[in-house]
Order: C-alpha cells, then sequence, then structure tokens
C-alpha cells in the first residue's frame, strides 16, 4: 500500500468497505427513504435466534449469573424512605461471566460468529470491560485478538482503571494496543482490520446487542422464582446503550412487558471525552453521560454504519448519579453486603439506591449488573489518582460535585440522589442528530442537496423516527418542523 | 539514556506517533490537536540488539510485526490498590453504626 493510502483522510474514506468486510453485514439492505433502516429486520437477520445464542453462552460459561436481594441495603434504603416507601434491591451479579463483567455476553455470539465465517482473529476498540470480554471469547475460540484502547494523555499519564483492562486483556493473550486520547483511534482501528483481515467485534451489531438480551430474560425468570413477579422497575448503567438495548428486549421477550426502564449514567457534563486536557480528570472510564447522552441521542456514531444499540426505544426515564455517589455505595455494597465489585458497574446501584425510596415497600427494583474489581480497578486507586491529578476528594454534600474538579463522597447516604434528565430534549436533540446524519448521506451519495434546503422525510422515515423516540407520529413532525425540515 | 544491550526475543514495549499534530482530525479540541497521537505495544524484540531509544521492530503477542522505539525491555505492570484514603476509612465507620442502627 502506498503511503498516500494509509493517511488519515484515505483510511477514513474508505471505513465503509473495510467495516462491510470486517462485520459481514451489508447494512445498507436495510435503508430506505431519507433516514430510516428496518432495525428488527438487521436484528434478526443474524442467523442466530435466541435459543442458539444461550447455547452458545452456555457452551462458554456465559452468563447464568446469580441474583441476590442486597437486605442490608434496601434496609438503609428505608430508613431514609418515607413511610410506606422502600422496594427491596435486587443486584444481578455479572461479575460471574469468565471475563468479569455482563461483557462476556456481548462478546460470546461474536467470536462464535467469527471462528463461523473462518476469521482467524478479533479487533475490538475499548478501553473498557469488553477488551477482556473479546479476550477472553476468543482465548476460548483459539482465535488471535488485538484490542486498541483510548489510554493515555498526551504527558503518557493512563487511569489505573485502564491499566489493569490492559493487564487483563494480555492475561488472556491479546496484543493492546495503547493510545493517547482521540478520536483518530477509529482510524488505526480501520488501518489494523485492513492489515490483519480480522472480524471487527464491535459493540454495536446485532451479534453482541443480542447476547444481552440473555440477560434481560434471565433476570426476569429469576424474579419470577423469588417474587413471582418480574420487577417493577430495572435500572441499567448507561454508555453506549447496548447494555439497555439488549435487557429490554430480553425482559420483553420474557413477558415484563410492565417493568419501568431506568437508565443510569455518572454525571461527567462539562467534560470533553476527547480533550487531551480533560481526559484523566474523570474518575470513570465509562457509565457516564460522556457516552451515555452523545450515544442516546445519536447511536449511530459507533464503529459500525447502523447500531444495534438503540437505548431512546426502550427508557422510560434516564438518571444521573455523582461520582462520590457510585464511590460510596461502592463501599456500601462491600460492608453492607459482602460484595467487593467493581465501582463503574455501581453507577445503577447508586441509582436505585435513590429510586427505590419513591417506590412502595411492596414492589421490587433490579440493579443488573456487576463488574469484577482488582488492583487499579477500584474506589481506593481511583480516587487517589483523582488526587494525585488535582481533583478534590472531600467528603460533604455530592450536589456540590463538579466533574474534573471535585469527587464529593456523601456524608449521609440519605444525600445520594439521582436526578432525572429531561426525556424530551433527548428526542428533541436525537431528531436533530437525525437530520444532519439524512443531509451527510444525501451529500455523500452526491444527490444535489445544498445544506440549507429542507430535507423530505417520507411515511417510513416518520415511522422510524416514531419508533426511535417513542413519539407520535405528529410529535415527530413537529420537532422535524422545529429543526426546518418537510415532513 | 539506558546504555543496557537488550537481546533478540526480549519483551519489550515500543513508542510509535500514528499522527503527527498536522495530520490529526480537524474535528478536534485544540488541546487534542496540538499534539500527536502515539501508541505503545508489548512484543519479542526482533532486532539481534537494541538499547532504549532505538528505531526496532517486534513481534506482537499474535505475531504481528510493528516497528517503533524501544521505550522498555521486560514491562510490568504496576498500578496497584493506591495509598490509602483516610475519607474511605471514615466511610466504614459510618456505614458500621448504620449498620448497627438498623439491627
Amino acid at each position: 500500500m502506498s503511503s498516500s493510502a494509509g493517511t488519515y483522510e484515505a483510511v477514513m474514506a474508505r471505513k465503509g468497505e473495510i467495516i462491510r468486510r470486517a462485520v459481514g453485514i451489508d447494512y445498507s439492505r436495510f435503508e430506505s427513504g431519507s433516514i430510516a433502516f428496518d432495525y428488527e429486520g438487521m436484528m434478526a437477520s443474524t442467523g442466530y435466534n435466541f435459543d442458539d445464542v444461550r447455547k452458545i453462552q452456555q457452551l462458554y460459561g456465559v452468563g447464568d449469573t446469580p441474583l441476590l436481594e442486597l437486605r442490608n441495603i434496601t434496609a438503609l434504603a428505608r430508613r431514609y424512605a418515607p413511610p410506606g416507601k422502600g422496594a427491596r434491591i435486587f443486584l444481578k451479579d455479572e461479575a460471574a461471566n469468565p471475563s468479569g463483567s455482563f461483557k462476556a455476553r456481548r462478546a460470546a455470539t461474536s467470536i462464535h460468529h467469527a471462528g463461523e465465517l473462518g476469521f482467524t482473529g478479533v479487533i475490538t476498540a475499548t478501553s473498557g470491560n469488553y477488551g477482556a470480554a473479546v479476550a477472553s471469547q476468543a482465548a476460548m475460540h483459539g482465535l488471535d485478538c488485538i484490542v486498541v484502547q483510548e489510554c493515555y494523555d498526551s504527558r503518557g499519564i493512563g487511569q489505573p482503571e485502564i491499566m489493569e483492562k490492559a493487564r487483563k486483556c494480555e492475561a488472556f493473550g491479546a496484543e493492546v494496543l495503547q493510545l493517547t486520547v482521540g478520536p483518530e483511534l477509529f482510524f488505526v482501528f480501520l488501518t489494523l482490520l485492513e492489515e490483519t483481515g480480522f472480524f471487527n467485534a464491535s459493540l454495536y451489531t446485532p451479534f453482541a446487542v443480542t447476547g444481552i438480551e440473555t440477560l434481560g430474560v434471565e433476570l426476569t425468570d429469576q424474579m419470577r422464582e423469588l417474587t413471582g413477579s418480574p420487577p417493577d422497575a430495572v435500572v441499567v448503567t448507561n454508555a453506549g446503550g447496548g447494555n439497555l438495548t439488549g435487557t429490554a428486549r430480553g425482559m420483553c421477550r420474557a413477558g415484563a412487558r410492565d417493568t419501568e426502564i431506568i437508565a443510569a449514567s455518572v454525571n461527567l457534563v462539562g467534560l470533553n471525552m476527547a480533550d487531551d486536557a480533560h481526559f484523566n480528570r474523570k474518575s470513570f472510564t465509562t457509565g457516564h453521560t460522556g457516552f451515555g447522552i452523545p450515544f442516546t441521542t445519536f447511536p449511530d456514531r459507533s464503529d459500525v454504519p447502523r447500531s444495534a444499540a438503540r437505548p431512546l426505544r426502550y427508557m422510560d426515564r434516564y438518571v444521573t448519579t455523582r461520582q462520590g455517589e457510585v464511590f460510596y455505595i461502592t463501599e456500601a455494597l462491600a460492608r453492607l453486603e459482602g460484595l467487593e465489585r467493581g465501582p463503574a458497574g455501581n453507577t445503577s446501584l447508586a441509582a436505585a439506591f435513590s429510586i427505590a425510596q419513591e417506590m412502595d415497600r411492596s414492589q421490587t427494583i433490579v440493579v443488573q449488573e456487576t463488574e469484577y474489581t482488582g488492583a487499579g480497578k477500584h474506589v481506593q486507586p481511583q480516587l487517589a489518582f483523582a488526587r494525585e491529578n488535582g481533583i478534590e476528594v472531600r467528603i460533604g454534600d455530592p450536589r456540590e460535585e463538579v466533574p474534573g474538579t471535585s469527587i464529593v463522597l456523601p456524608e449521609d447516604p440519605a444525600i445520594i440522589s439521582a436526578p432525572d434528565l429531561d426525556l424530551k430534549d433527548l428526542r428533541r436533540r436525537y431528531i436533530k442528530h437525525a437530520v444532519t446524519f439524512a443531509r451527510e448521506r444525501l451529500e455523500q451519495a452526491g444527490t444535489t442537496c445544498r445544506s440549507h434546503s429542507p430535507l423530505q422525510f417520507d411515511k417510513e422515515d416518520i415511522d422510524f423516527l416514531s419508533a426511535e423516540t417513542r413519539s407520535s407520529l405528529d410529535t415527530v413532525e413537529s420537532m422535524l418542523r422545529e429543526t426546518g425540515c418537510r415532513a | 539514556m539506558n546504555a543496557e544491550t537488550i537481546g533478540r526475543n526480549t519483551w519489550v514495549q515500543i513508542h510509535t506517533i500514528l499522527l503527527l499534530p498536522e495530520e490529526r482530525s480537524s474535528k478536534i479540541p485544540d488541546n487534542t490537536r496540538a499534539v500527536p497521537l502515539e501508541s505503545w505495544v508489548h512484543g519479542f524484540l526482533l532486532n539481534d540488539s537494541a538499547h532504549v531509544g532505538d528505531e526496532v521492530e517486534i513481534e506482537t503477542a499474535i505475531g504481528r510485526v510493528v516497528s517503533g522505539r524501544l521505550c522498555d525491555s521486560c514491562p510490568g505492570y504496576t498500578h496497584t490498590y493506591g495509598p490509602t484514603l483516610p475519607e474511605l476509612a471514615e466511610i466504614g465507620r459510618q456505614l458500621r453504626s448504620l449498620r448497627n442502627a438498623l439491627q
């Protein structure tokens, strides 16, 4: 390959064909209109039905994790709840998966599929638990694995949590390529896909997201067994949206149609995830609003053309927690329940602790994941790292926490709260992104379209946007008009 | 400069500049665009011998051959459970007294 073929622009211009070859899905066959695509058609196109996915997971030790009732944390929540309030809190202990998190479910079908297609290796771009999940599953299937991590700032300093994830991937035999901050990680990822001919074990393919449906089915069945009915609410830590999408789809499959699906992210508002100077000023590398909000309001920003993770379709509510609250509840989980787990996975537990206090005592709420813990990936090193990097760490009122400046551990668990984001606003932002996306597609296709000319959306588009935003057709049309488009 | 000679097949770490600031995406924050995109990777040294700072070739854990500047031999993992934070000990004490009050 000539050197000009390897430049950032040249590689990015080939991204469509690189991804098509590396995922084995022609996304264009599901697309229609200006924006519409057949989501359910894409989800059903994998060639694996739910039973197949479950069988693959069982074959490789994935899933069937315990569901535990957190009696002491429930009792603590009831201490602060109004009379008659304080739902029973349950926890799906996903740390029991082979790689230590629910991400093993996401990797299992992908890696199996890569093997079936004859790929000799897989690549994934992630600084999170997914890297270890892919590396672990690849080891089980005898495939090579490369994990590309965004790891360091320009001083060469990396968070202990990411260092630990790199170690775990290498423990499973993976090559770990560690990069400095920047979205050009995707360029590096594409270059590696071209060079190796490996499979793109994306987090966002139908294989990956279908793999999480087993989590939703299991927790529904386990709750039926323990309490006689599906939970009244489930709280899902939300970043790229796959965890929420897969869990909600699985619960629906298991007949839990009335359960409230609540997304929770750590509030990192004000920090730019692509900014070298902000990179080490956050103490959560995932499960935060820096991923959660962009991916909720524009799921197709991922490493595949059409993401199978579409959380706005499924969420009834979206709350935020603060870093200090999540660290506190991680300590509480260890001290009160005897379960030492990683902080990031406890984002939804912090939210559930607050939300349970709004619910009746007879109701139930499920926290649907935990993650493993270890050196680096633990309250103490993460807080120590924050302090070393100039973040003020103190005990006080978490409502005073400023992401990137301070972490405030609650002086009393009574003040742990989970403020709601405005879903209507998120839906409007989704529509704005969808319009931009449709316009860019038209321009890329070479269709004459001045950037200010109104786009035309047909009935298929409106139906699609209605399903995407769980809004009526009238509401979609009115939101489209706000962006200057004809509907 | 470390004068230690590192032999072939030693497990090492190399550093590579992937994009110079002027080659980076135009759609990134100024702080990020002001610096290069860098990478680090581990592997077995393919050169007969080398010193830290030399341009070398390595074979990674999956057999890929990559070149870059040698920066470490036998790199380890140094992340830990960190120093004790008095605040966490304080929270532990509080949780114990809350637990006792619940019983």
